[in-house]
């Protein structure tokens, strides 16, 4: 196992003249589970993004290290796992072929039984065929964190994780966070106190907005 | 990278074939132009200047009609974030050029067939040549759309604005492309047009450099 670093180093960002967060800091190395909490609108997907690289911070930087060596915004798709409400799978395919696309697409080999150990877990066994427009909301939701995992990522973004899911579902969820933080970094954004309580660090936006904390 | 595009290509292929987004639009696009054209010619005997002008006239509006699909029906359905999160923006940009080339291509060959068939004065006597500009049009015209399809595809009124942001970019490229189909008419060899290869051939080199260095910037919020 590699060791992997997470580094927020003084990342700020405004919409407009509209600060979100300021000044926010953090490192997480190689495992655990990190919960940020706020309140609705707080800015805890725009971190979630910035920290996975699909939005830039309006100033401070997000470094990822593998081993020392700092991997590159084209490459870091291939250490991250991500699982979001706003996330969306193509629903013209089946479930099946939405992950063998996304693996060709990746660049990494199809593991069959991995998909197959995913599917049982998150209780999608002998639905793998059926269109995705024909899931549920919390079909769906169970077959994103497939999509997340399926290539062994280091560093795992759950945005509001167990949205959609009923009692099982979340059951099935944590079980897999409690899982998958012994040897990689989680991180949740989420408002549901039973999503934090299973967080060993958490960060308050609310602490990172000097006119509200002033 | 070739291979993961290649992957990317066929997902939009098998997307295109259940979900028939850019297809039926660009072929009805392609009859009904075709078919005005024929009812306001009548009987007429159209010229072969205008004739090079309206055949690329309908490619370029067929190309309008279904291009933008690349990036634009990925961002309607909300599916950019998954490509975002699986793939690097070179390998998307390529996926979705090789896409819309093989679309461009198939497209225009129905045209210049349906061309060929129901207009005399579409007679190509340097058939070489005409091959030529075929190429580097189709080329030219589905890397332009391509890099433009993604920079319209997070604005509000996409369906108005690739027309709008399409015609002067795409403008010296038909103007270029009739030129050298009216030459292929003329029967005019290739050093007769080679000013306009010159620059046909310079816009596509030019339009696939900038578009992968642009694509970057278009890609990410």
């Amino acid at each position: 196992m590699t060791d992997y670093s997470l580094k927020v180093d003084n990342i700020s960002k405004y919409f407009g003249r509209r600060l979100i967060f300021k000044e926010l800091a953090f490192q997480i190395n190689n495992n655990g589970i990190l919960g940020i909490s706020g309140s609705n609108g707080s800015g805890k997907s725009t971190l979630v993004k910035i920290i996975a690289g699909i939005n830039s911070p309006s100033s401070g930087k997000v470094i990822h290290s593998n081993d020392n060596i700092e991997i590159i915004p084209e490459k870091l798709h291939n250490y991250l796992g991500f699982v979001s409400p706003y996330l969306v799978l193509y629903e013209e395919f089946s479930a099946l072929e939405n992950l063998q696309y996304f693996s060709k697409i990746r660049g990494v080999k199809f593991n069959t039984e991995k998909i197959s150990l995913l599917l049982e877990k998150f209780l999608l066994n002998g639905r793998q065929d059926d269109l995705v427009k024909t899931y549920s909301s919390g079909m769906k939701q169970r077959l994103k964190f497939i999509f997340a995992l399926m290539h062994n990522p280091r560093l795992i973004i759950l945005d509001e994780p167990t949205s959609n899911l009923d009692s099982a579902g979340k059951d099935v969820v944590y079980q897999i966070i409690e899982e998958e933080s012994s040897s990689n970094i989680v991180i949740i954004a989420s408002n549901e106190e039973s999503d934090l309580l299973i967080c060993k660090n958490e960060i308050k936006l609310e602490d990172f907005k000097p006119a509200l904390s002033a | 990278m070739t291979n993961k595009a290649y992957a990317l290509y066929q997902k939009d292929f098998h997307s295109e074939m259940r979900t028939r987004y850019a297809v039926n639009s660009l072929a009805m696009f392609v009859i009904v132009a075709i078919s005005v054209i024929l009812f306001s010619v009548g009987n007429e005997t159209i010229t072969q200047s205008l004739t090079a002008g309206l055949f690329w006239v309908v490619i370029f509006f067929s190309a309008m009609s279904g291009l933008s699909r690349a990036f634009v029906s990925e961002e309607e359905r909300g599916t950019t974030l998954a490509l975002q999160l699986v793939a690097a923006p070179t390998t998307i940009f390529s996926g979705k050029l090789f896409f819309n080339i093989v679309l461009v291509f198939c497209m225009n060959i129905v045209i210049t067939i349906l061309y060929s068939a129901l207009f005399d004065s579409f007679a190509i006597k340097n058939f070489g040549l005409f091959i030529v500009a075929f190429f580097f049009g189709c080329a030219g015209l589905a890397i332009a759309s391509t890099i433009i399809a993604a920079i319209i595809s997070k604005a509000g009124a996409k369906g108005t604005l690739y027309p709008v942001l399409s015609f002067p970019i795409l403008l010296p490229l038909i103007l270029t492309s009739v030129q050298l189909t009216l030459m292929a008419f003329d029967g005019s060899t290739f050093s007769d047009a080679k000013f306009e290869l010159a620059i046909i051939i310079c816009y596509d080199v030019i339009m696939l450099t900038a578009s992968y260095l642009l694509f970057d910037f278009v890609w990410k919020d």
